[in-house]
């Protein structure tokens, strides 16, 4: 069952940023994925706690 | 003494007492450099609130699931994880688990890299988690070797010419297998367990580290030393500065 139609039996396609450097495009989201996690770690509001009284 | 409550009584019991054995010694050690209260906290600074620092025990919960995961396979075998569904789900469950706990440590790292969680004395803490992870990549490159298909072949081989490049290949045979899965099931996954409490323990030692534009309560504590003597310190999560004395309050404590 492959519901995204991504073949995880294939090698990687890799994509060449500014030339120089190549990356995987698995790498290249998680790499998307972190960045986007951490910025969102950063900005997105914590729950409150309960209150100590 | 009548008034002390138990949690200040504790550490003048244990600095009153003078061991005679070597136990005894370890004991006055470990409970005064880590007393209870340090060990299991009940409350965290009000700037622990920020999603930043979940991913650390987000990194933590995601090795717990590598490590069952890795005794369920290593007792059931590559026959059975390879050939069965269940063994394929277990096997699945702990490569995914890997990338889990890799993006967690990821973020982990940068959230303290730009905080620069090596001040107040933390350098020990910051040193343990980058050997953590590098412990890490090298359990993680010998479990890929490990998994008797065309994929490990070909990573053992290239891995191959960068140890003999370095000099390591006279130790350490990546095309070896015996070698590869002893190294993945016992050693290097006893040394990240082994890193990850010295980390841990000295996470609870020196506290959470605070961020920049924040008042450490290790700090705080030792300024409200003098009575007269206010701190000023700010909300994590509200960005409001506020002046108070004393240390409890200094600390802006919240339950976790």
């Amino acid at each position: 069952m492959n519901l995204l139609g991504i073949d995880l039996n294939q090698p990687a396609t890799y994509k060449d940023i500014w030339g120089w450097l190549s990356v995987s495009v698995p790498n290249l989201i998680m790499i998307i994925i972190m960045i986007a996690l951490f910025v969102g770690a950063l900005v997105l509001p914590f729950p409150k706690g309960k209150d100590e009284s | 003494m009548s008034t002390d409550t138990a949690a200040e009584s504790a550490p003048a019991a244990i600095e009153d007492f003078q061991p005679t054995t070597w136990t005894g010694s370890i004991r006055k050690k470990w409970l005064t450099t880590l007393p209870p209260e340090k060990m299991l906290p009940e409350n965290q600074p009000a700037y622990v609130s920020s999603w930043i620092y979940v991913f650390g025990m987000l990194t933590i919960t995601a090795l717990i699931v590598v490590i069952a995961s890795g005794c369920i396979l290593t007792i059931g075998g590559v026959q059975w994880f390879h050939e069965s569904s269940t063994g394929h789900f277990v096997n699945s469950l702990h490569f995914w688990s890997v990338q889990l706990f890799f993006l967690f440590m990821i973020v982990h790292l940068w959230g303290k890299f730009w905080m620069a969680a090596w001040r107040g004395k933390r350098g020990l803490t910051w040193a343990t988690g980058a050997i953590c992870f590098m412990a890490a990549l090298a359990t993680a490159f010998t479990g890929y070797t490990i998994t008797t298909n065309f994929n490990a072949q070909w990573i053992a081989f290239e891995a191959k010419d960068v140890m003999n490049s370095v000099a390591l290949g006279s130790w350490i045979n990546v095309t070896n297998l015996g070698q590869m899965v002893g190294m993945h099931v016992v050693l290097l996954p006893l040394a990240v367990v082994a890193v990850v409490a010295m980390h841990v323990l000295l996470v609870r030692k020196h506290g959470v580290v605070p961020p920049i534009d924040a008042l450490d309560p290790e700090a705080a504590v030792s300024a409200s030393a003098a009575p007269s003597h206010s701190a000023d310190t700010r909300s994590a999560d509200t960005g409001e500065a506020a002046t108070v004395s004393g240390a409890a309050d200094a600390t802006g404590e919240v339950s976790s």
